[in-house]
């Protein structure tokens, strides 16, 4: 992979910020979105802008189609069986409230359980209390090791008969930990559960298999692999969605309307209540089109070099804690000294370096940790060694910066 | 590489706060405890007031946070014990405008160290951070008033 021919098709990150050249090290919060996936959605609207599913008109047909068109390339990219089991929504969070609002109220009930993680971002945790509390089920947390990895013995231990649901992220946004999901789905299908995954920070960076990983629900967002804001995925396999209720209703998701009923139309769009995310989803299309150009397992092996870098360099800081497993995905969470992650993240702001700072979204996980919050940088196909240099000065520079406080 | 910019945020008498906040830790006599946190980060104040005959007779304050969260929660404590429940709203409105860049005349009133925290305005990312103490005692004063 050519990392600089990469970048040409970023223009945003060819600009100075506070009088130096941009560092983006935050792609686990958003990523940055290449030409092709800018040009989609700007030839959409100046040429093809229209509703979808109703009118008979030339450029709705053109708007169906590549809506339509890009569900595919998501069937294709994830390798899901069939474009009925592709939901468009807004983003991950959507999703996992998708199905904890209708597959897990219409299926729980008193002394069942739901297991899920300490590691959780927010939103794959908060939807789940609630369908606890709705259902009268029980939450109940996998123990983590003390790298932040999970042991299959723990999940063998942890999940029983009354478990009907284990929801787990592919990857942690905080520790990098990458989940052993195929493993784990097993043994939650052993025990008649099924297995909700949050692949917020996996399907950017690493190529989904959903009928190899076997879950039989799949999440993750378009705007963390290059593709819009505000549009998103849920996959769940065919049976699965095929008996569950919709949670909107409204437009675009009926068959018949009746005085005092409806009927639904078909999976996918039974789901897809009002004027879908056109834009995004034609966005997202072009996203995966753009990234499998390159290549996941390019991408994958050139991201898993730079990690190394990074890790190597970041551990030659002096009073810089790292957090989480020695194999990991590409972001570092760390704590440098005791200066606050937002002073850190100020510092580093202004010699161009765009890092993150605070809590993640990961309460329970920074209790887990005993931090109040963290600091975090993370990586994609489009940086560089030399931006990993660029931070490990910013941070020496930093803790300069602090050096009468700590 | 010049950090002259910073400067004006992370003032010598901020990092004196941060470093060695005053009035921290908490009342056994207080009436009044408020806890605000900053959700989208993780800072967190609990502010432990007495207040008696319309007087902030005493405030202490723990917490979790930045060096700006923290040093404005000190220059806070600072500024408003011993003052009249009134003077301590005007000083936090007039903090509140001092956020958002506008200059305000607060008259004879002493506004101990808090004058330091006006770079923050140039960072706003930052305000939130600085405001923190001050939303709770706020919050605090006016919820004392109506009981």
């Amino acid at each position: 992979m050519d990392v600089r021919s990469v970048r040409e098709q970023f223009p945003i990150l060819h600009q100075q910020v506070n009088g130096h050249d941009l560092v983006y090290l935050d792609s686990t919060a958003t990523s940055q979105k290449p030409l092709p996936v800018l040009e989609a959605v700007d030839e959409y609207y100046r040429k093809h802008n229209s509703n979808v599913h109703r009118g008979v008109h030339t450029l709705g047909t053109r708007a169906t189609d590549l809506y339509e068109g890009a569900r595919e390339k998501v069937r294709a990219h994830i390798n899901a069986k069939s474009t009925a089991e592709i939901i468009f929504t807004r983003g991950t969070t959507a999703s996992l409230n998708l199905v904890a609002q209708s597959y897990a109220r219409q299926n729980l009930k008193e002394g069942d359980e739901i297991v899920i993680t300490p590691m959780e971002h927010h939103s794959n945790i908060i939807p789940w209390q609630q369908a606890a509390k709705f259902t009268g089920a029980t939450l109940t947390y996998l123990p983590l090791q003390e790298d932040g990895t999970i042991s299959l013995e723990d999940v063998k231990q942890t999940i029983t008969t009354n478990t009907k649901i284990v929801a787990i992220t592919h990857v942690s946004n905080v520790l990098g930990t990458i989940n052993p999901i195929k493993e784990i789905a097993k043994i939650a299908h052993e025990h008649g559960a099924v297995i909700v995954v949050d692949g917020a920070q996996a399907a950017p960076h690493s190529q989904i298999d959903v009928q190899d990983l076997d879950c039989d629900f799949y999440a993750f967002s378009g705007h963390k692999m290059c593709a819009p804001t505000g549009i998103g995925v849920l996959y769940g396999k065919q049976e699965l969605l095929e008996n569950m209720e919709p949670i909107e209703f409204g437009g675009e998701m009926i068959d018949f309307v009746y005085s005092h009923d409806a009927t639904w139309k078909d999976l996918p769009w039974k789901f897809e209540g009002g004027t879908p995310i056109i834009a995004g989803a034609i966005g997202l299309g072009a996203a995966i089109d753009f990234l499998n150009e390159i290549g996941m397992e390019q991408i994958e092996a050139y991201e898993n070099k730079l990690i190394s870098y990074a890790l190597e360099r970041l551990s030659e800081i002096e009073g810089l804690t790292i957090y989480g497993p020695k194999e990991r995905a590409a972001l570092i969470t760390f704590n440098l000294d005791s200066i606050h992650p937002h002073d850190v993240s100020t510092v580093l702001d202004s010699q161009g370096i765009a890092i993150r700072a605070g809590h993640h979204c990961a309460q329970p996980l920074m209790k887990w940790l005993d931090v109040v919050a963290t600091a975090r940088a993370s990586f994609y196909l489009y940086n560089t060694k030399e931006e990993v240099d660029r931070l490990v000065d910013g941070l020496i520079k930093t803790k300069e910066y602090f050096r009468h406080v700590i | 590489m010049s950090f002259s910019n910073l400067d004006t945020l992370y003032r010598q008498v901020i990092m004196d706060h941060y470093k060695h906040p005053r009035n921290r830790g908490v009342l056994d006599n207080s009436d009044l405890i408020v806890e605000m946190n900053n959700p989208s980060c993780g800072d967190r104040i609990m502010l432990h007031l007495h207040v008696a005959d319309g007087e902030i007779k005493d405030v202490k304050f723990e917490g979790e946070g930045c060096s700006i969260s923290m040093a404005s929660a000190s220059m806070m404590t600072q500024a408003v014990k011993g003052k009249k429940v009134s003077d301590a709203l005007s000083i936090s409105s007039y903090f509140s405008k001092m956020m958002i860049g506008e200059e305000v005349d607060v008259g004879n009133l002493d506004l101990a160290d808090i004058q330091a925290l006006q770079g923050v305005s140039k960072f706003p990312a930052r305000i939130r951070c600085a405001t923190l103490a001050w939303e709770a005692l706020e919050k605090g004063v006016n919820h004392n008033d109506k009981s």
